[in-house]
């Protein structure tokens, strides 16, 4: 794929990495903090056709490296406890970590936010050549919808066919959503997570919003 | 709308999620500063616009951002092929 040249392993990396969290002084923010939806839960409906909520404060990381190089692979699976998924979208899921395939030689890895810095630097340790790890954490905020409508709102909002017949459990797609992109993944038969760029958070929110209204919407937070 | 197969995704996404980049295989002269004014516009601005077979460059650019060539009847819209970078197209015109 590449024309870059595998460095010699005796070259000493030189990355820059930075822990993005600040001290407890600063309360983190994700992108929905402004719909207060502690508050939209509490008072909201109890019951409806589907359930929303903002998996706030993910620590995401992408990865790319040459997924035919067994010895990165190996390193990848070192860092992070699983094996990256080499079979076109698919997603693994262990324990706190999940790793969804987004192309030939990418992954997006999700961790709870305080693990970020650390399986960023961990990744760092273990790989070697020509590899890309960016900790992109700020960027992006986490939807999670379920219940047993939720594919009536996709059908309505995604171009792509998410019938389990072609959308298993643990498939994700990079796709458009509401004429925004999101990366899809269904995580169970009535439940699917929805990766979004925080800078679209609050129009996606109003989307959901309106077109769950005919199903009733339950908001967690 | 049609359905176009992405051969790194591996299965069939609708054109929404596509970008077409034009023709494909345009090879860079080896030696610029040997071109030809002449040559070098070629490259640079001249592109086919055939009615019937052509090679295009496709971008999947709503999924997994790579790139990868489509041979597309111009006239029906029929894609006849879709090929990786760096594959030669097995459907060619007369
Ligand atoms: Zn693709």
């Amino acid at each position: 794929m590449s024309d870059v040249k595998q460095e010699a392993a005796t070259v000493a990396p030189t990355v820059a990495v930075m822990d993005q969290l600040p001290d407890a002084s600063i309360q983190g923010q994700s992108p929905l903090f402004h719909a207060d939806l502690a508050t939209v839960a509490k008072n909201g409906p109890k019951t409806g056709g589907v359930t929303f909520k903002e998996e706030a404060l993910m620590g995401q990381i992408t990865l790319r490296l040459n997924a035919e190089n067994a010895e990165q692979l190996k390193a990848a699976e070192k860092a992070l406890g699983v094996a990256l998924p080499t079979q076109p979208l698919t997603s693994v899921v262990k324990g706190e970590v999940s790793v969804r395939w987004m192309s030939p030689d990418e992954w997006l890895i999700v961790v709870p936010g305080l693990k970020a810095f650390e399986v960023e630097s961990a990744l760092h340790a273990e790989l070697s050549g020509h590899y890309q790890v960016v900790n992109i954490s700020g960027g992006w905020t986490i939807f999670k919808l379920s219940g047993a409508n939720v594919v009536d709102v996709l059908k309505k909002s995604t171009i792509v066919d998410v019938h389990p017949s072609v959308f298993p459990v643990g498939k994700v797609v990079s796709t458009t959503f509401a004429k925004s992109s999101a990366i899809i993944r269904r995580s169970g038969e009535s439940e699917f997570e929805l990766v979004v760029r925080r800078s679209f958070s609050d129009y996606l929110w109003l989307w959901i919003q309106d077109a769950s209204r005919e199903f009733g919407l339950v908001v967690e937070a | 709308m049609f359905y176009i197969y992405c051969p790194y995704c591996g299965e069939h996404r609708e054109e929404e999620e596509f970008h077409n980049h034009g023709q494909a295989h345009i090879e860079r002269p080896a030696d610029p500063d040997s071109c030809t004014d002449e040559e070098w516009g070629n490259y640079m601005f001249f592109r086919k616009s055939p009615k019937g077979l052509h090679h295009e460059i496709w971008d999947h650019v709503a999924g997994c951002r790579k790139f990868f060539n489509v041979t597309r009847d111009t006239v029906t819209y029929e894609i006849k092929e879709v090929y990786k970078m760096g594959e030669q197209p097995k459907v060619v015109a007369e």
